[in-house]
């Protein structure tokens, strides 16, 4: 019968009109429940620490379930994928409750209006942390936008046996950096102190920082950005020297031709951060118990002030509906003892938090380094050592044209200098651009 | 109501039911996002003071701003340039190739011709990214085994990752890859050549070669039309190669080919509006690219056919 085939037919459209719906509506479930905040509340964290989950049970258990508060953890890609994540799930108004931030893209994700204030909630939590850390994270402002997890206080790593048998001292100095570079160079023609890598602009802006670089900073309702200035120029004056007298190599990391050299002791050093011996558990197994960690080189005789490198923090989003709840546990995960010693030993991350960093959890030292007894009693000394950093709007810019900058510079060993006014300049067309003002 | 009445209605709106899932998943999955890209295209942010806090930011009208933009800039236009050159290497090398393994495996005297089948087909089964990062390792001179017997054997061991073999480097992998695949769809045609022309050609007196040359080649055109067009279509959207390719190397930019700028303009610098500009730049050009060169292949077949 017509009819019958009709409506059959008619179903089917249907079923297959909601089918598609509800696959264009897939996605954009909604993470956030709409009660009070006095009733139990649930939020969504996302974070890249491994082991998260596990410090999230820990609270789940404890103090959550005291307070009726309850944490999810979603596992994420890290870094600026995240930002990209968390800024696309802002404009649909559904970023998760918390999420893991670096603290050089927090003023992009506040800028985009996705991170809260929460300074109301978070009273006597800055006196657990340095205050180069902290102010990170208020943007010079009176706000609060995230409270700071963990952090990356750059040091220099060598092989204290090569170092040994090619009669190197371990530099106090830059100046000293490139004699030793030299003089193995002389020694041992094949084999290079280390690598100037284009491929991570947070080495770069890491060793800029502890020459005093401001590469962002307010000038009334002006921005004012000063990646080319004389600190800068300073830094990447001296890498482009040695680059270009061939003292050291112009290879990018993380390569497996870069894992290979640190794993023959093709390249003996490497200006790195605290989580160093993560990377070289990894990239160079075979020497283990070889390596030594000492400060950064200083740029004058008799300071001690270092860059970071990595590093990040937690924060509430905009779109939170219970921002207080959320405020609570970005505050207990980064300040609370246990819940430290745990990011510690499941997350491996070194806490921002200046008494953690002393805490139990790093009494040993990294299995890598079992031949540095005092190696996180130093790392902590170092900590203290670092310099303030100054974090803009278009961070993820500047990073970007330094790697196509700085890359055909290391490649063509040509003036660093004009590597560096390319991306100053690329940075300040992109904030004009955006519509921001900038001070010249 | 009669039933009269609700049979021409059914009768009038079926073709319009049996339409609607496809016209439905068209618009939703095809002709939206589309739409929004366009959209997206013709807007741009505009922030207020030092962009802090709330409301500091807002979409506003672009007009064409982002096109001239993206026209002018030099990043795109040398991402354009070293697709063509790559383009110059890989279409004429792939497809060059795939014909000559097709009419090989195509001749009488061929053994093994299954397995050599599937052992050319084989690369193309590999997804890109694992081929490029194979490769990859081959090309560093410190890992690749490669450059172990080379140095061996005292030859000159060349930096396979810059300047003009990096070229090379890229194309070697697309050809490696992309061959198979284009040798299956003119072997495919050449099986479908009725055996009476070839055992005439013989009659003839014409000589494997002959056959190959006059005959088959011919006969296949309208396949290696159709293998041109993807590899064109492939070539211009090349993405995956260089950027598995840019951590090794400082040599490979982030904006190396034009999809890799829109990445880096969308994902990398977070401005979706300039991304959306070249994405219809890009999809553009491929159109009037393609499609140009469809009608002149077809425009070439009817005369051909009139004569």
């Amino acid at each position: 019968m017509p009819h019958t085939k009709l409506r059959r037919l008619v179903t089917i459209s249907v079923a297959v009109t909601l089918g598609a719906t509800a696959l264009a509506a897939c996605g954009s479930s909604d993470d956030n429940d709409s009660e009070a905040d006095s009733g139990p509340v649930s939020l969504t964290y996302w974070s890249w620490t491994p082991g998260m989950d596990k410090v999230a049970d820990l609270w789940n258990k404890g103090q959550g379930k005291k307070d009726r508060i309850t944490v999810t953890v979603k596992k994420q890609a890290s870094g600026d994928t995240l930002v990209t994540k968390i800024l696309t799930a802002h404009k649909a108004k559904k970023a998760p409750d918390l999420v893991q931030a670096e603290y050089q893209a927090l003023p992009t994700l506040v800028s985009n209006d996705a991170l809260a204030d929460i300074a109301g909630d978070v009273d006597g939590v800055k006196d657990k942390f340095a205050d180069g850390v902290w102010q990170q994270t208020t943007l010079g402002s009176d706000a609060v936008y995230a409270i700071p997890q963990d952090s990356g206080p750059m040091m220099f790593y060598y092989r204290q046996d090569l170092f040994k048998k090619y009669g190197l001292e371990v530099p106090g100095t830059w100046d000293q950096f490139a004699e030793t570079a030299r003089a193995l160079k002389k020694k041992s023609p094949e084999t290079d102190l280390t690598t100037f890598s284009a491929n991570d602009s947070g080495l770069f802006a890491g060793l800029a920082q502890q020459a005093g670089a401001k590469w962002w900073t307010t000038e009334g309702q002006k921005w004012k950005v000063g990646i080319d200035d004389a600190a800068t120029q300073k830094v990447a004056d001296f890498w482009g020297g040695l680059v270009k007298e061939g003292a050291i190599d112009n290879q990018p990391m993380y390569t497996p031709a870069w894992n290979k050299a640190l794993n023959t002791g093709k390249q003996i050093a490497w200006v790195s951060a605290v989580w160093a011996p993560g990377t070289l558990t990894t990239a160079a197994p075979d020497t283990k118990g070889k390596w030594a960690m000492a400060p950064l080189p200083q740029w004058s005789q008799g300071e001690s002030v270092t860059g970071s490198w990595g590093g990040s923090s937690t924060a509430v989003t905009t779109d939170s509906k219970h921002k207080s709840a959320a405020a609570k546990f970005a505050a207990w995960l980064n300040t609370d003892p246990a819940a430290l010693t745990a990011l510690a030993k499941e997350g491996g991350i070194y806490p921002a938090a200046t008494t953690a960093q002393t805490s139990d959890a790093f009494t040993e030292p990294p299995a890598f380094f079992s031949n540095q007894k005092d190696f996180y009693t130093q790392a902590a000394d170092i900590a203290k050592t670092t310099a303030p950093s100054a974090w803009g709007p278009n961070v993820n810019v500047a990073y970007t044209t330094f790697n196509d900058a700085f890359g055909s510079a290391a490649k063509n060993k040509s003036d660093f200098g004009a590597a560096l006014k390319t991306m100053q300049g690329e940075t300040v067309a992109d904030l004009k651009k955006q519509g921001f003002e900038v001070a010249e | 109501m009669t039933s009269a009445r609700r049979k021409s209605y059914g009768v009038k709106g079926a073709p319009y039911a049996f339409l609607l899932p496809a016209t439905i998943l068209f618009a939703l999955f095809f002709a939206l996002p589309i739409g929004y890209a366009v959209w997206l295209s013709l807007h741009k942010v505009q922030v207020k003071g030092l962009g802090l806090g709330a409301g500091a930011r807002k979409e506003v009208w672009a007009g064409l701003e982002n096109y001239t933009d993206s026209l002018t800039d030099s990043q795109l236009l040398d991402g354009a340039v070293r697709v063509l050159g790559y383009g110059a290497i890989v279409v004429p090398v792939m497809l060059g190739l795939a014909l000559l393994f097709a009419l090989m495996l195509d001749t009488d005297r061929v053994r093994l011709a299954p397995v050599t089948r599937l052992a050319i087909f084989l690369p193309y089964a590999i997804p890109g990214v694992v081929a490029a990062m194979l490769w990859g390792f081959l090309y560093l001179p410190d890992v690749s085994p490669f450059y172990f017997v080379l140095d061996k054997l005292g030859m000159p061991q060349p930096d396979l990752l810059d300047g003009g073999p990096l070229y090379f480097a890229l194309s070697n992998i697309a050809v490696w890859g992309g061959t198979g695949f284009n040798m299956i769809v003119i072997y495919t045609a050449l099986q479908s050549i009725p055996a009476e022309v070839y055992e005439a050609a013989k009659l003839d007196g014409a000589t494997p070669l002959q056959i190959a040359i006059r005959i088959k080649i011919p006969m296949v055109a309208p396949s290696l039309v159709l293998t041109f067009f993807f590899s064109i279509i492939a070539t211009l959207q090349v993405f995956s190669e260089p950027t598995t390719l840019k951590p090794l190397t400082n040599s490979v930019s982030t904006t190396w080919s034009p999809l890799m700028k829109v990445y880096q303009d969308a994902f990398g610098k977070g401005d979706i509006y300039s991304a959306a500009a070249t994405a219809v730049i890009i999809a553009f050009v491929t159109l009037v690219l393609s499609f140009g060169f469809l009608r002149a292949a077809n425009s070439r077949n009817k005369q051909e056919a009139a004569q």
